[in-house]
């Protein structure tokens, strides 16, 4: 059977073709829908957890239980996960565990663009890239295999174009039967890491690592493709696909396993070429360990560092470096860095709108479109923010977040920024998801050093960047099963909150009074905004209209910067197929000429 | 056929991803290799959305390389212009007849640029400009998402794949209940490139995209 299916879909049935039974995953792209694609699977237990290090250590459980086991996550999942990966490294495992990290090259979804090979040569473990589907598909598959080979968990790395581009795949394997009779193996002097255990272990990770790499030697992971000898290029992952079209009659060693790298190959491919180049993204990770070999090779002195490689890129800086012909230049297009841009944007009828609204005004941080004077008074508040889609609070209009830098920070920094005797009030804003991922400690910290910081927690029940996976605190498990919730205001009061309310997202006023109480207040409270995500739930009803009698084109409606709102030529109008009607009504409740309301009265008012 | 690649763009929420799957998905049933790939990220929340396809024997890039697409086709006007470098010259540009203006023109920070303007551009690269009234179409179907599946109508006449292959696609891809709404769009996305675009005298279609 061939399929077109995404790299993250390939991964998922290779590895279910391999027999995993535990599969454990938070939600980030571009990994997301390698747990999705397992969780629609029979025959296996799938979980969301609440964060990766949690993940990592579900999956090594069940791996040292005897039962193959695979963690994905994206690049900065494994910083959380690291601790965990170093201890499976370690330990090594009973049965086949591979982690799966997917790195974001581009930065198209995350807040930073980390080469996590180094992980690998960190962790000492083996690692294999695929270049494309069906590999994805075939060497997680191998993955197992060499995991309990050479008892140590395995990292598949992989990348945006590889996760989340589709290409055939032949699905030619079937699944194995269970293997009975397992169970947990008590052996303290590999699984108990006391010193006096671990000092034991690390000369077998050595050794293990030495087994390692006269493996990649020969394995069919690694391939040659001759072509003309006068250039010779080691790759891979996605840069390989774009090296072979850039450079169709080179000679190629593609490295399907890229950690530990095989000398005596790439000892034997180099003394065989005229030059030898590395094509790969991100950092200089193939180019160092062969430098290290004392083999000359160039890469990085004419491939970017930074960003996403593609064809056209690697085409340009290899015309750069004189490896290939200057093609005449096409005429350049005087185009496109003028036109307006279009970032995304809070969807029409989120519920983080109305709070930054709210924060954008009490912060100063906006002016009504049409006001003459269009300089920004000195910003109040120092508002730090988390990872989600309310991240989108930071750009205009609303530009009402001040910090964000990884999963749960906005709480620790809100509190070393009032230690630091800062003396705007600080507030904090964290989603429901990643309060639960990596948010609570840091509000356990708060309460122990009695900060005086105010924290919102947005929640609409999902985790809705990723596109709408369950966690702890919507009582739905990765399976779609109902289980138990988590229920946010508790576990706060639970931790030493006393000042807590619960507001609902789409009230303006309520949370107009209920931030600025607790911004007068000088101890820590703790409000949740509470509404659905409306693309989650997919309620729809009767669209909001604006009564152009009345409109007098003042434009604070535009500083919600709902994308329904629109302005045709100086008219402000509702766009009737992107308004969500009566579940948000935020624009209705804003408008000082009450001008906005349901289609069927304003008409009604029309007429009369 | 020797290689089709083919550009969509357009706002998120208009169906893309979905349409670019069912294409990808008719070429690999007639045996061609495929890949493709899209920029999602936060793109769910009206930004703006591409999605890369290829088609030939042996695809090795997921990504197309600037001024290499054989077809452009673009759900919204400016998201056809800023795309427009990716288009071979000479290339096809199937535009739906839709302005999507976003927030910074809404706010009157920025200019959304005129028809002209947007012709002007995309005039730099090639003089087969095809535009269509794709969201006018859908909305007068009664669904203005069947967008999605008017521009693959239009699109289908460029590509030598039979229509049966395209409705296997398609069926594959939409729940029962909704199918026969789409396959009119698609139709009428057919419809609109031979009857307004191709009695220009333009040959038939399907050849000249590849040669």
């Amino acid at each position: 059977m061939i399929k077109l299916l995404s790299g993250n879909e390939a991964l998922a049935w290779g590895a279910y073709h391999a027999g995993v039974r535990v599969g454990a995953a938070y939600p980030g792209t571009p990994s997301t829908e390698i747990l999705e694609t397992l969780s629609s699977f029979d025959d296996i237990y799938t979980e969301w957890s609440t964060n990766e290090k949690v993940a990592m250590e579900v999956a090594l459980g069940a791996a040292y239980s005897g039962v193959r086991s695979l963690v994905s996550m994206k690049q900065v999942g494994l910083n959380v996960a690291s601790d965990p990966f170093m201890a499976a490294s370690i330990t090594g495992i009973n049965a086949g565990m591979v982690v799966i990290s997917a790195d974001d090259p581009g930065i198209h979804s995350s807040q930073n663009e980390q080469d996590n090979r180094h992980y690998a040569k960190l962790a000492k473990v083996a690692m294999l890239e695929p270049s494309d589907s069906q590999e994805a598909y075939e060497f997680v598959a191998c993955a197992f295999d060499l995991s309990e080979q050479f008892d140590t968990p395995v990292l598949v790395r992989t990348t945006t174009r590889i996760s989340h581009a589709k290409s055939p795949v032949k699905l030619n394997r079937r699944r194995p039967k269970p293997v009975t009779g397992l169970g947990f193996k008590h052996e303290a002097g590999k699984y108990v890491m006391l010193p006096v255990h671990a000092r034991i272990r690390h000369p077998l990770i050595e050794e293990r690592l030495v087994k390692l790499k006269s493996y990649a030697e020969t394995s069919p992971l690694n391939q040659v493709f001759w072509g003309e000898r006068r250039l010779g290029i080691i790759t891979s992952g996605v840069a390989y696909q774009y090296a072979r079209e850039v450079f169709p009659r080179a000679s190629f060693l593609k490295l399907g396993m890229s950690y530990p790298i095989p000398k005596n190959l790439i000892h034997d491919f180099s003394s065989q070429v005229d030059k030898l180049i590395v094509i790969e993204e991100l950092d200089p990770f193939l180019e160092e360990n062969i430098q290290a070999m004392g083999i000359e090779v160039a890469g990085k002195e004419f491939i970017p560092r930074a960003g996403e490689l593609n064809p056209s890129i690697i085409e340009a800086a290899s015309q750069c470096a004189g490896l290939l012909e200057k093609t005449s230049p096409q005429p350049k297009l005087e185009i496109t860095s003028e036109l307006p841009k279009r970032p995304p944007l809070l969807c029409p009828g989120c519920p983080h709108t109305g709070l930054f609204f709210i924060l954008s005004s009490l912060g100063q941080r906006s002016k009504l479109p049409g006001a003459k004077d269009k300089t920004l008074r000195e910003p109040k508040l120092v508002i730090t923010g988390d990872i989600g889609c309310y991240t989108l609070g930071a750009l205009p209009p609303h530009s009402a977040m001040d910090t964000t830098a990884c999963m749960g920070a906005s709480i620790g920094q809100a509190l070393g920024i009032e230690k630091a005797g800062v003396r705007d009030k600080v507030v904090a804003v964290i989603g429901d998801s990643t309060f639960l991922h990596a948010g609570i400690t840091g509000l356990v910290n708060a309460v122990y050093n009695q900060g005086q910081i105010t924290l919102i927690i947005l929640d609409n029940g999902t985790t809705a960047m990723t596109g709408h996976q369950d966690h702890p605190g919507t009582g739905i498990s990765a399976r779609g099963k109902k289980t138990k919730a988590v229920e946010l205001e508790s576990l706060v009061r639970g931790i030493g909150v006393s000042d807590v309310k619960v507001v609902d997202a789409f009230n303006l006023k309520a949370l107009r009074t209920s931030l600025r109480s607790a911004l007068e207040s000088s101890e820590l409270s703790v409000i949740i905004v509470r509404g659905d995500c409306p693309i989650h739930v997919r309620k729809r009803s009767e669209p909001r209209v604006i009564n152009t009698d009345k409109c007098n084109q003042c434009g604070i409606c535009l500083l919600l910067g709902c994308p329904a709102i629109q302005n045709d030529n100086g008219h402000l109008l509702v766009n009737p197929m992107l308004c969500t009607g009566q579940s948000c009504t935020i624009c209705q409740q804003l408008c000082p000429q009450q001008a906005i309301g349901p289609q069927s009265k304003i008409m009604d008012r029309v007429l009369k | 056929m020797k290689k089709l690649d083919l550009l969509m763009t357009g706002v998120g929420g208009q169906g893309i991803i979905l349409a670019s799957n069912i294409l990808g998905e008719a070429a690999l049933a007639v045996g061609y290799d495929v890949k493709k790939t899209d920029t999602l990220g936060m793109a769910q929340r009206g930004g703006s959305v591409i999605s890369h396809v290829r088609i030939a024997r042996k695809v090795y890039s997921p990504l197309i390389k600037e001024g290499e697409a054989d077809i452009l086709l673009a759900f919204e006007k400016l998201e056809a212009a800023r795309w427009s470098y990716f288009l071979k010259p000479g290339g096809i540009a199937i535009v739906n007849n839709l302005s999507q203006p976003p927030l910074s023109v809404n706010l009157g920070n920025e200019r959304y640029p005129s028809d002209e303007e947007i012709t002007k551009i995309l005039k730099q690269g090639t003089d087969r400009i095809y535009f269509v009234n794709g969201s006018s179409c859908a909305t007068k179907l009664g669904d203005i998402r069947t967008l999605n599946m008017f521009m693959l109508g239009c699109v289908s006449l460029f590509m030598p794949l039979k229509v049966s292959i395209w409705k296997d696609s398609t069926a594959q891809h939409l729940p029962p209940n909704i199918q026969k709404i789409n396959t009119i769009a698609f139709k009428l996305g057919r419809k609109e490139i031979r009857s307004v675009h191709l009695r220009k005298g333009s040959p038939t279609p399907s050849r000249t995209v590849v040669d």
